[in-house]
């Protein structure tokens, strides 16, 4: 957005998600507190509301085209902290930013992250996000949420009270209400740094067996794939794996510099960059570059948290690279025995190609109970492309298939391109939920442009 | 909605018994699951809409719409956003060529097309707009043609009713910027269709699929002109600065 909304501001405003695709207008309200937007939900009509908070949805899930958009960053209280039991309630609009800074030096790191700070607590919730940790999603770690609702009003939910609300809130993309405040379940960490293996894979198929076999000895994994590789190469990597480092590890430091959390932004990128500068050549000299960075193995390296989690964060508006015309990011998950299904999808990509950047694979051990939550076990591909042209989108309609048919899915706060038609049959809980979506907001005042786009209330089937 | 490649759910035509515009909605393709064909007769437009089903469009549906029945643009228009919700497209088709020599001579003559290809535009354009505002997001694609670019004698009252649609659609595009709402100006050469049957073509003359290649394209790409085929936009920018005196004495 070109200048911060004041607080309790309405503004119209043009929206995109992360990928910059698909602008629409809508009336920007920047809320000034909890109670005025459980009060505002009640008499809202037209075109309906949903909440967004640092914009970092890949495509339409937090735009509302015609209608209101409820910006939720300025609810970003800590109202409780408790350092006995490692519980943090804090306000929906509260990025993990802010809660990192607050809770690292304390000696306290929430469950699961994802690769961004940029993110909101809300955000987190609505989208059940994951991160590098492989045995549950964020939904997994909050014991308590209040829900603002349209229909029946707020409401407190979480895994134990409340339940059939709260896993259809659990990834519901915002579309059963407004995240009020949340209680997360943290867990200790002696330091801010993490000790991290990393090893290079020749394929694919090396890259999972290794995981398969080595996971288990860290907390968090993931590896970066080469999407431009060909022939033998097909899916080359280099695998990052890391658990928290101890006191101990870190040697001679104080604790509280051990727990010192300070991130940068390094760099930003150019506020204009022309079309095509990311394109097959550039892409593939980085790629090569990050494949040729020696070691081949290195063990035991000290990181930071960010280093480790947050990479990107380094780079201000790294989005913008990919030029006006913006980019898409192609997440899916299938299941243990289909890798197939992902190696298929490299060879695709790498045969069409994509410039894409390092593809990022990952485990996931747990399905997440959320109704319309995107971890499943199995295996998880994600990587970016220019939004460009009909080939790439007939591309992804043949893998959407493909990863469908294996039982597969797409993760909806990634997508900004999937056909409605195939939102049942990666969901089987879609009837669910929407049920559930009914029951809290009858008059359906709910809704986003993802909702419109993708039919998630099934107004064409009712 | 509109997808991040550029593909669209829902599209009206008006002038919905067009080629051109039937050529469009079939490049428009895969995601659509809404087509409204507004035209003068929805009896001759059975067999389009028929076609459209039996590619597995959900809800293909032919409406009537008179371009030169003014009075009734308002309500019809309002009627459509209710009764089929958001448009990603309105493509505005129609148009009429008339007889050139009629047209120069005969004052009725001249405004039946003035009224249809202009007035009509504006009439039903205005209330297309205003619902598209509303609902934040949508794109205009407006069949202008390299009539309109610079007037030519030997069809001037067909060039002057398309100099002046052109001329209507480059501001709507302006006072829509920041509303959600893009508008495309499409300026094709001479099209093989219904309307041009029968006619000399003229050079660099096309057909309804390459203009709605060209046109589906300039959406994914957010356009605001596209032109043809393509190498018109050259041709139009030489004629374009030739001296009156020239220009005049061309064969055009």
């Amino acid at each position: 957005m070109r200048d911060a909304l004041e607080v309790g501001e309405t503004r119209d405003r043009l929206l995109t998600g992360w990928g910059r695709t698909n602008p629409t207008r809508a009336s920007v309200w920047s809320a000034p507190s909890v109670g005025e937007v459980a009060q505002r939900l009640g008499t809202l009509d037209g075109r309906g509301v949903i909440a967004r908070g640092l914009g970092r949805s890949y495509g339409d899930a937090a735009q509302n085209a015609g209608g209101s958009v409820v910006l939720a960053t300025a609810l970003d209280d800590v109202l409780d902290l408790d350092l006995t039991k490692g519980e943090l309630t804090v306000e929906a609009g509260a990025s993990l930013d802010d809660v990192l800074r607050t809770l690292v030096p304390l000696g306290w790191f929430p469950a699961v992250v994802p690769g961004t700070r940029s993110i909101t607590v809300g955000g987190a919730i609505a989208s059940d996000i994951h991160g590098k940790y492989r045995h549950g999603s964020f939904c997994d770690t909050v014991s308590r949420i209040r829900l603002a609702t349209p229909g029946a009003g707020v409401l407190t939910a979480g895994p134990d009270t409340e339940s059939e609300v709260f896993w259809a809130t659990a990834g519901g993309m915002g579309l059963t209400g407004v995240v009020l405040d949340a209680t997360l379940q943290l867990q200790p960490v002696e330091t801010s740094r993490m000790l991290v293996d990393t090893e290079h894979a020749t394929d694919v198929d090396d890259c999972m067996a290794r995981m398969l076999e080595g996971d288990e000895r860290y907390r968090y994994s993931v590896a970066w794939v080469d999407c431009l590789a060909t022939g033998r190469a097909i899916g080359r990597s280099v695998l990052t794996r890391a658990n928290h480092a101890t006191l101990d590890d870190v040697g001679s430091m104080t604790p509280t510099r051990a727990r010192s959390f300070a991130p940068k932004v390094r760099v930003a990128a150019p506020p204009w960059v022309p079309p095509g500068v990311l394109n097959r050549v550039t892409v593939r000299a980085f790629n090569e570059l990050w494949f040729r960075r020696p070691p081949r193995e290195r063990r035991g390296e000290l990181q930071t948290i960010s280093q480790f989690f947050f990479p990107l964060d380094a780079v201000a508006g790294w989005n913008r690279i990919y030029g006006p015309r913006g980019f898409l990011q192609y997440q899916f998950v299938v299941p243990d025995g289909e890798e197939a299904v992902v190696r298929h999808a490299l060879e695709r990509l790498s045969a069409a190609r994509c410039p894409s950047f390092l593809a990022v694979l990952k485990r996931f051990e747990h399905t997440s109970p959320g109704l319309l939550s995107f971890p499943l076990q199995g295996w998880t591909l994600a990587l970016d492309v220019p939004a460009v042209g009909a080939t790439l989108g007939a591309l992804l309609d043949d893998l959407d298939r493909r990863v469908a048919d294996a039982g597969g899915r797409v993760y909806l706060a990634k997508d900004s391109r999937l056909a409605p038609e195939m939102v049942p049959v990666m969901y089987p809980a879609l009837d669910e939920w929407r049920e559930m979506r009914a029951a809290v907001d009858p008059r359906a005042v709910m809704t986003s442009d993802l909702d419109r786009r993708l039919d998630l209330r099934g107004r064409t089937h009712a | 909605m509109n997808n991040a490649l550029g593909n669209v759910q829902s599209v009206l035509v008006l002038g919905g018994g067009s080629d051109l515009a039937r050529a469009i909605v079939r490049e428009l393709g895969g995601r659509l699951r809404t087509v409204v064909l507004a035209g003068r007769d929805p009896g001759s437009m059975a067999p389009a809409v028929a076609a459209l089903r039996a590619t597995g469009i959900e809800t293909v549906e032919a409406v009537e719409f008179d371009a030169t029945a003014f009075e009734t643009h308002d309500g019809l228009v309002a009627e459509l956003f209710l009764r089929f919700g958001d448009f990603d497209v309105v493509l505005l088709a129609f148009g009429v060529l008339g007889d050139a020599e009629t047209a120069a001579r005969d004052g009725r003559a001249a405004v039946e097309i003035v009224e249809t290809n202009f007035t009509g535009a504006v009439s039903v354009l205005v209330p297309v707009a205003q619902h598209l505002r509303s609902q934040g997001h949508g794109a205009i694609v407006v069949l202008s043609s390299v009539a309109g670019e610079r007037v030519r004698k030997s069809n001037f009252v067909y060039g002057a009713s398309k100099a002046g649609l052109d001329g209507f659609a480059q501001g709507l595009a302006d006072s829509l910027h920041g509303s959600g709402v893009r508008v495309l100006i499409v300026r094709p050469g001479f099209v093989h269709t219904k309307m041009t049957q029968g006619r000399d073509a003229a050079p660099l003359s096309t057909t309804p699929e390459v203009v709605a290649r060209a046109v589906v394209d300039g959406l994914r790409r957010g356009r605001t002109v596209v032109w043809a085929p393509a190498p018109l936009r050259y041709v139009m920018a030489a004629l374009r600065h030739l001296p009156r005196a020239v220009f005049r004495r061309l064969p055009l």
